[in-house]
């Protein structure tokens, strides 16, 4: 919402020579936002111009330019003797006979933009002819260049004519942000009283004396019937209806230029004078407005819901299939006129014959307003203001403005008729104890200033006891509560008063287990060289497919979104790699080829059907069950830790060569993060995992068997389908699993000092057999004064023998009580080896 | 080798005469200290200290003197003796000294080549924002609890006061879990681990929230379509705003630093009443510049919603709003990142590339 000065002082007082920031600054403080300050920031020959010529000339860029000569009047440069000034212009929207605007030498535009004579594609260009939004100004519709005959319809313009006033360029406004409680501040009126409420400035409302002077209804008027068989939420569509007829209206009078400069200033396009006038009083009062052509309306006004299969044709033209929640408006209950409070018909739109026009002031339903504007994609500035709630008292007046300036402009006679259809139900008064403000601010308010300021934002206050009745103003259904009229008596004294002071909690238990363990496991993994990555979690069934995931399984793991921000990504990722490998690819990409990388992030992991979560109405605490059932619908969202890997591991240097990364690296790095939280993993080879390569993944797992993930190098269909660095290798690991294994406390055990004794052994197994096992049976085997086992050889080629390998351990053997002997430390080698044998079948190399 | 002798006479005896003895002592101090290396000082001890050498002849020869002249022949050899072993220590140690600094010279490196064998890696540094936020949170003796980023529709609004038809539940970009009657959604906000916790934990209730949130904004350099937010709510006894204000102050001087200007301005939120939004001095113009960029010309940079908790929210959550009052609010992480350390394109903060990561260290 822009808010014109000179049209706030109409209503407001405001001290002379007020800027828009200060302005700003007082309405911010009652909690307005403030969006932006315009006007003021055009200067200099700013005129209206007439294209004489305009030749297309082809560049060599492919471009078309226009060179144009434009009348500018006397306001050209006097020196060349003429009024014709050459400019070239690269927008195609306008021709010869149109009238521009022309930005002349020594003027400046928006951003201190200067324009000077230049010498441009092969001409002097002595000038600009301008578009909107290089004025600062909203779009008029036009496409670019700005055709001011459409722009200020039934304006005189003037070639040479100053148009910094006629754009409405010359006074400041203030552009605000409406807050959804606040919907009278669509209007000045509503703005006018928040500025006087924040400075203590004189306001007058203006609706006052309209309603004043508004005729009393009477039953000549148009006839009107509101006729709701299926109101919302127990709440009647339209509880207000004011009509009047204005006839013999010269639609074709111009607009005065005081309205479309006001209309332009705040950012709406002066149409023609009914459109115009309905916009003026919307903006001025905050009451949507809507004009009919009377000449098109047959029979009564009715007001009701939409039928199955009905149809309306809207203003914008076009057809509309209605809901049958839209509220019509009909004439004689069959043909409808428009959807409330959102757009009216094409049917009934006034038009350049219309001579006698019915006016409508309304107030209709906010939900049923919302929810067809929502419905039809369709916000306009009266469902804005219903939406939100506008005053229903408002209408009288509204209408009242209306009428006076049809008459006065438009040169119409008003029927004396007036329909004002009125089933308001006033305001319900709020049981107020004046102390909760002091309770919820901290600030010590008396009551006197508490009664003050609720007087002052309108409302009617008893104050009688310790608990008074509070009737808000019809202008305020956003006020229902005790808090919400503390707010009001906050933010009028100004919550810069409010002081700081920190709360005393009882005391906390500090970080979780869970919170503690993903803080150790993500540092562990920068100290091992992994950089720390999140992604947005959206996938598609193709990248489960790259991935080698089952299509369908994956669906069903996981849930889709409805309004996916891409069609191509609409499902939510079941493993963190899915949405990693696009980062590996943007790194490797931009150059960086050594590249490792780590995600702790939510992924969904359905097991059963998703469920439907039920809901419940606002401010009541749900039974346990429906409470139960909510929680339960959520679908599971295990965290998981996902590791990629591609590149050196090792940089190469002056050191020597760099070692690439290997499988080892990732199970390496979750093998890290289990010894940093003390958890014992399980690894053994896994050949059905995807992404991974069916002979270079580690399963992992916990002692008792639960799965918590797995690492390795990536399947070279996966790498080649979704162009990552050859041998990229990876982990994915559910966090939530691994760190509930975790947490208790660690036992310790005395450290021995006597003297370690080492023994070697070296054992010939079949290749297949795994190291884990033989390591496993060495350790069995060779019993508790066993302290170290290293594998410090692995070979395969002759000396082992075909279709084995050879596998050297260093095991090292220790007691606490004695030093030992060659004969104790050779007996438990022996049994050691003589497991592994049982075990594996290993044969011991002599 | 010669037996004793009693007729000997050890004047007479050459090894043993005292010029001689002192000429053999004056040698080996010679040979020793011409020595330049240790392998050239071994040589030098063989010759004159060696089974070979005068001063071992002269010892031997002491046996075979008369009982009588042992006594002053034994002193005079193992004076000369000792003379030439204390310098040969002497020059031992000497050239030893000189050898090992001559080694560490030689093993002298140079100190200023790469050392980078194996990088370091980082933590991301909204990560890393929202474990400060955290540990500030639990520093004033607040918990941290969380929640699923997928959420129940009744948790993320319902709740919270959205009302189904209410105006802000539309402004909230929501991106919606099909089908369309699945009552689930991405939350738009951390909230709705407010009325978790209240129903989970109850009151006296101190509890900050940090999390992934979702819009359906198309990403650019001021838009993600998922970002981080800072949850914080308090219910107790005797809350007011004051708290709220206090509270935001530490934390505002904790992330931003020691001065930094904070301002509350009433807005409009369904899940607080009275409502505030916090705003913060302007990073970049300090509201010196009514064409600055960062802040559109107001001097104040939007940081978060906060307020005193809807009556509704803690009646749907079954705390008694006639006993206990509460504050909540919820800031961007990303966004106080990028005030804090000037990220300018939110882009940065979501692509993944390690070099952004790269600038922060472990620390923000």
């Amino acid at each position: 919402m822009r808010i014109p000065l000179d049209w706030l002082g109409e209503y407001v007082e405001l001290p002379a020579d007020v800027s828009g920031a200060a302005v700003a600054e007082a309405l911010v403080r009652v909690g307005l936002e403030e969006e932006g300050l315009h006007g003021g920031e055009v200067t200099g020959p700013l005129v209206v111009g007439k294209v004489l010529t305009m030749e297309p000339e082809p560049q060599k860029n492919g471009k078309t330019i226009n060179w144009c000569t434009v009348d500018v009047g006397n306001s050209a440069d006097s020196a060349k003797g003429s009024d014709h000034q050459g400019i070239v212009c690269g927008a195609h929207n306008f021709g010869p006979g149109d009238l521009v605007v022309v930005a002349l030498p020594g003027a400046e535009l928006p951003g201190g933009f200067a324009i000077s004579a230049r010498k441009t594609y092969g001409h002097v260009s002595a000038g600009m002819i301008c578009a909107a939004d290089e004025l600062g100004l909203p779009d008029d519709g036009s496409g670019g260049i700005i055709r001011l005959a459409e722009r200020l319809p039934g304006v005189d313009l003037t070639p040479g004519q100053d148009a910094i006033p006629l754009l409405g360029l010359d006074g400041e406004t203030v552009e605000i942000n409406v807050t959804p409680d606040r919907g009278y501040c669509f209007s000045l009126r509503g703005v006018a009283r928040e500025y006087g409420l924040s400075t203590g400035a004189s306001f007058t409302d203006p609706a006052l004396a309209l309603t004043d002077a508004a005729p009393a209804a009477n039953d000549v008027g148009h006839p009107v019937e509101v006729r709701d068989d299926a109101p919302l939420r127990d709440q009647v569509g339209c509880d207000r209806f004011v009509a009047r007829v204005v006839r013999g209206i010269d639609v074709s009078a111009p607009t005065p230029a005081w309205m479309a400069t006001r209309l332009t200033e705040a950012g709406m396009r002066p149409i023609s004078l009914p459109v115009d006038v309905t916009n003026y009083v919307m903006l001025a009062l905050g009451q949507p407005l809507h004009a009919y052509d009377l000449a098109t309306i047959d029979g009564p006004i009715v007001v009701r819901r939409a039928r199955p299969g009905e149809k309306l044709k809207t203003l914008d033209g076009n057809e509309r299939s209605l809901f049958d929640e839209d509220l019509l408006i009909t004439d004689g209950g069959e043909r409808g006129l428009g959807i409330a409070g959102v757009m009216g018909g094409s049917d009934s739109e006034v038009t350049d014959s219309t001579t006698d026009v019915l006016i409508e002031g309304a107030h209709f339903d906010p939900i049923t307003v919302a929810r067809s504007a929502r419905r039809h994609k369709l916000p306009s500035e009266a469902s804005r203001r219903f939406e939100r709630g506008v005053d229903p008292q408002l209408a009288p007046a509204a209408v009242e403005l209306v009428v006076q300036l049809l008459v006065e402009l438009g040169g119409g006679t008003v029927d004396a008729g007036v329909t004002d259809l009125n089933d308001v139900s006033g305001s319900e008064a709020i049981v107020f104890d004046p102390q909760l403000a002091s309770r919820l601010v901290g600030i010590d308010y008396p009551d006197d200033q508490v009664a003050d300021v609720l007087h002052r934002i309108g409302c009617t206050v008893e104050t009688t006891g310790t608990r008074w009745r509070v009737t808000p103003p019809s202008w305020r259904p956003d006020l229902h509560t005790g808090p919400d009229l503390v707010e009001e008596v906050a933010r009028t004294v100004g919550y810069e008063q409010i002081p700081s002071i920190l709360p005393t909690p009882p005391g906390g238990r500090g970080l979780t287990h869970d919170q503690h363990a993903r803080r150790i496991i993500a540092n562990t993994l920068a100290a091992r060289g992994f950089s720390e990555i999140w992604s947005a979690p959206f996938v598609s069934d193709e990248r489960h497919a790259a991935l080698g995931y089952p299509v369908e399984a994956a669906r069903a793991r996981t849930v889709s979104l409805v309004n996916p921000l891409s069609d191509e990504q609409p499902l939510m990722r079941i493993s963190v790699l899915s949405t990693m490998v696009d980062a590996l690819k943007r790194n490797v990409g931009r150059g960086v080829k050594d590249v490792a990388l780590f995600e702790l992030g939510l992924v969904v992991a359905l097991e059963d059907e998703q469920r439907q979560a039920p809901t419940s109405p606002v401010g009541v605490l749900p039974a346990p069950e429906l409470l139960e059932q909510i929680r339960a619908a959520v679908p599971p969202q295990p965290r998981h830790l996902g590791i990629l890997m591609a590149g050196d591991a090792a940089h190469a240097g002056w050191w020597g060569k760099g070692r690439p990364a290997d499988w080892s690296d990732a199970v390496d790095a979750v093998r890290s993060i289990a010894e940093a939280l003390v958890i014992p993993l399980t690894v053994e080879a896994d050949g059905d995992a995807m992404p991974f390569h069916p002979g270079r993944c580690a399963k992992l797992t916990l002692a008792d068997g639960t799965l918590i993930g797995h690492a390795g190098e990536l399947h070279p269909k996966v790498v080649q389908a979704l162009g990552l660095p050859p041998r990229t290798v990876g982990a994915e690991v559910d966090l939530d699993a691994l760190i509930a294994a975790s947490g208790s406390p660690i036992t310790s055990r005395p450290i021995a000092n006597l003297p370690l004794a080492s023994s070697d052994v070296a054992l010939v197994v079949d290749a297949g057999v795994p190291a884990a096992r033989v390591e496993a049976a060495l350790r069995d085997g060779a019993g508790p004064l066993l302290e170290s086992i290293a594998l410090f050889d692995s070979y395969t080629g002759d000396q082992a023998g075909e279709g084995k390998k050879s596998l050297a351990y260093r095991m090292g053997f220790r007691s606490a009580d004695k030093t030992l002997t060659t004969d104790e430390v050779n007996a438990a080698r022996d049994s050691a080896v003589q497991a592994a044998a049982e075990a594996t079948g290993a044969v011991q190399r002599v | 080798m010669s037996g004793p002798n009693t007729s000997y006479d050890p004047v007479e005896v050459a090894a043993l005469d005292p010029a001689q003895l002192e000429q053999a002592v004056t040698d080996a101090l010679a040979a020793f200290d011409a020595a330049r290396t240790l392998d050239e000082l071994k040589a030098a001890r063989a010759a004159h200290q060696g089974d070979k050498s005068p001063l071992a002849l002269a010892n031997r020869e002491i046996g075979a003197l008369p009982p009588s002249a042992k006594a002053e022949a034994g002193k005079r050899v193992g004076q000369a003796r000792g003379k030439v072993g204390q310098a040969l220590k002497e020059r031992q140690a000497q050239l030893e000294a000189e050898r090992d600094e001559r080694i560490l010279v030689e093993e002298a490196v140079d100190v200023t080549l790469p050392t980078d064998r194996q990088p370091l890696g980082r933590r991301h540094p909204v990560e890393l924002m929202a474990q400060r936020v955290a540990d500030l949170l639990v520093g004033m003796g607040w918990e941290i609890a969380e929640g699923p980023e997928i959420e129940a529709e009744w948790f993320n609004f319902d709740a919270l006061n959205f009302d189904e038809d209410h105006p802000a539940r539309q402004m909230q970009d929501t991106f919606y879990i099909a089908p369309e009657d699945s009552g689930l959604v991405l939350r738009t906000h951390t909230s709705p681990v407010q009325s978790r916790s209240l129903l989970e934990r109850g009151v006296p209730l101190y509890v900050g929230a940090i999390g992934r949130v979702y819009r359906t904004d198309d990403l650019d350099a001021t838009h993600m379509p998922a970002f981080h937010q800072i949850e914080g709510i308090a219910v107790d006894e005797g809350i007011t705003m004051a708290h709220l204000k206090g509270t935001l102050d530490r934390l505002a001087t904790e992330l931003f630093g020691e001065g930094i200007i904070t301002r509350l301005r009433p807005s409009f939120f369904p899940f607080t009443e009275p409502s505030a939004e916090m705003d913060l001095r302007c990073f970049v113009c300090r509201g010196a510049d009514p064409d600055c960029r960062a802040c559109s010309g107001t001097g104040w940079i939007e940081w978060g919603g906060c307020g005193m908790v809807n009556r509704n929210v803690l009646t749907a959550a079954g705390v008694d709003p006639d006993r206990y009052s509460g504050f909540a609010f919820g800031m961007g992480i990303d966004r106080a990142l990028m005030f804090r350390s000037g990220v300018s394109d939110m882009r940065e903060l979501i692509e993944g590339d390690v070099r952004f990561d790269a600038q922060f260290g472990l620390e923000v």
